[in-house]
């Protein structure tokens, strides 16, 4: 890290405090961060989060807890199964509710799919970011359609489903379930080639980001960081493999680590983890079977006995956890989430100074930030 | 260069390929059964009268507390000479679409399947000049279930 105000100049010169957002295209929300820069080189930064705080937790905990499912969706707006999965989980460890398996069957392949979802929008928006103007933010979002056209099919919405229950789903996966996720695989096979092809090994692409913001996998662990941007550092830390939730232990998939840590490695492990994506996906429909998707015996309002729980899955962007005290009764006492992309913002400032004020954009794009989930 | 060619390879591809985007004003995509728009009231045809009967069920499950309901007697109850089994009726019913987030709690939680989610693009297409507007009251609630526009699809 270099120190601010140092020169090499002969003449006298001094540091450009520059704001980048709120109002930014590139910031993926609204995000503000003030550049320090020297000529074309970024020094210092300094980010200002908080711009889309919505006191979303205290709000959970003034519901009970099938109204929180719906506030869940809306801290993480690119993976909202993933972010409902945590909060069931967690309150069906506390209420040591049984899930059919049927349901967790379905469950394992909505957060895939939305994995899926989730990485197709990353890929555009971060091709925009690098310079591909357009052209992969449209490819990506025609392929995100046809996931989101599957999820309204079962859910019932595009984006803010509310579809999974504590102890299993609101309903059942309509008849044609089947048939409908081996197309929406065939077109997102398609659609991974695409971009895969469009970005991978474009030279331009590959000067833009090839050994751009930078961060050791000590630097990377010490900050918190998960998911992508931290197995990307080639740290192999995948919470579907080193802590199985659903079935995950019964599926076959690999945990894609990337070697130098950099923009480029963090977009080729997104990638390639869609390909195990759409993998495990294939061994949840042959396990598939019918049955029912609620447990037997569920109480019309659901209590737990007092206790607390620290909860994590894997989301697209990493660790998301959900931490829940119950003083017994249909709420909870205090819901804390873990934010992933807060966790990886952090991370910023280390990868960002020393580099370009171009490359400020590129490297923010890398760690596919949600600015919902990190103010909540 | 190999790969500025092969990322040309993949845009001149997609020329073969039939184009995804609609005309959205003048075309619709169609809806699926399920879609969830916002919620309304059904009419039972039978008897000529809501489903609803007030019961406050949906008012104190929602979420963001979008709605207001009031119960009233119901003069066409058997009692009363009229031919209804339905001791108590929907007075009045207002639901703030300003307020509501669409997340199906109050259908889940009816006894009576008297509300469902709108599942038409005029259920979607609600925009207005002033919120005030999108505060709908009972008449305008069932209007839609009462002509026979929608068929909303609830969960078994």
């Amino acid at each position: 890290m270099t120190a601010p105000f140092t020169h090499e100049h002969e003449f006298e010169t001094q540091d450009l405090m520059i704001n980048m957002g709120p109002q930014h295209p590139s910031t993926h929300g609204v995000f503000r961060m003030v550049l320090q820069i020297d000529g074309e080189v970024v020094r210092d930064v300094i980010p200002y989060i908080g711009y889309m705080h919505r006191g979303g937790e205290k709000l959970a905990e003034t519901m009970d807890f099938r109204q929180g499912i719906g506030w869940m969706d809306r801290t993480e707006y690119l993976a909202q199964h993933n972010a409902e999965l945590s909060y069931v989980m967690a309150v069906e460890a506390l209420a040591e509710l049984e899930v059919p398996e049927r349901a967790q069957w379905i469950r394992m392949i909505l957060c895939e799919l939305n994995r899926l979802s989730s990485h197709f929008m990353f890929t555009g928006a971060f091709g925009t970011d690098a310079g591909v103007f357009g052209t992969a933010f449209v490819y990506s979002f025609r392929e995100r359609e046809v996931i989101l056209d599957l999820f309204e099919e079962i859910s019932g919405d595009r984006l803010m489903y509310a579809y999974f229950r504590p102890g299993g789903l609101a309903w059942d996966v309509p008849a044609n379930f089947e048939r409908r996720v081996a197309e929406v695989l065939k077109s997102t096979k398609q659609g991974i080639k695409d971009m895969d092809g469009l970005l991978t090994e474009n030279e331009i692409f590959r000067a833009r980001t090839v050994d751009v913001g930078t961060i050791s996998a000590a630097d990377a662990i010490d900050w918190g960081c998960t998911g992508p941007v931290l197995r990307a550092s080639g740290v192999p830390l995948d919470l579907r493999r080193t802590e199985p939730y659903l079935y995950y232990d019964q599926v076959d998939f690999d945990v894609v680590t990337g070697t130098n840590g950099d923009v480029y490695d963090r977009f080729v492990v997104r990638v390639e983890e869609m390909r195990q994506s759409v993998r495990i996906i294939e061994q949840c429909m042959e396990r598939l079977r019918p049955g029912p998707f609620l447990p037997d015996r569920l109480p019309r309002m659901l209590r737990t006995p007092p206790g607390e729980i620290y909860l994590r899955t894997e989301a697209p962007r990493g660790e998301y956890g959900i931490y829940m005290v119950s003083r017994g009764g249909n709420r909870p006492y205090r819901l804390k989430i873990r934010s992933s992309c807060f966790a990886n913002l952090q991370a910023l400032r280390d990868m960002t100074i020393g580099s370009y004020v171009a490359d400020a954009v590129v490297i923010l794009g890398s760690l596919d930030i949600v600015l919902c989930e990190v103010d909540r | 260069m190999r790969g500025l060619l092969k990322s040309m390879g993949v845009t001149l591809s997609v020329f073969a390929r039939k184009p995804v985007t609609r005309q959205y004003p003048e075309t619709h995509r169609p809806l699926p059964e399920r879609d969830r728009a916002f919620p309304l009231l059904l009419w039972d045809e039978n008897l000529d009268e809501p489903f609803c009967t007030g019961c406050h069920a949906c008012e104190r499950a929602c979420p963001v507390e979008c709605m207001t309901v009031l119960m009233k007697d119901n003069p066409a109850h058997r009692s009363q000479g009229g031919t209804s089994t339905r001791r108590k009726i929907i007075d009045k019913f207002w639901i703030d679409y300003g307020r509501c987030m669409r997340c199906n709690i109050c259908v889940e939680v009816c006894n009576f399947d008297a509300i469902g989610m709108n599942n038409t693009w005029q259920g979607h297409e609600q925009s207005v000049y002033d919120r005030a507007d999108l505060i709908q009251d009972l008449p305008q609630l069932l209007a839609e279930h009462k002509a026979g526009d929608v068929k909303p699809w609830i969960a078994p």
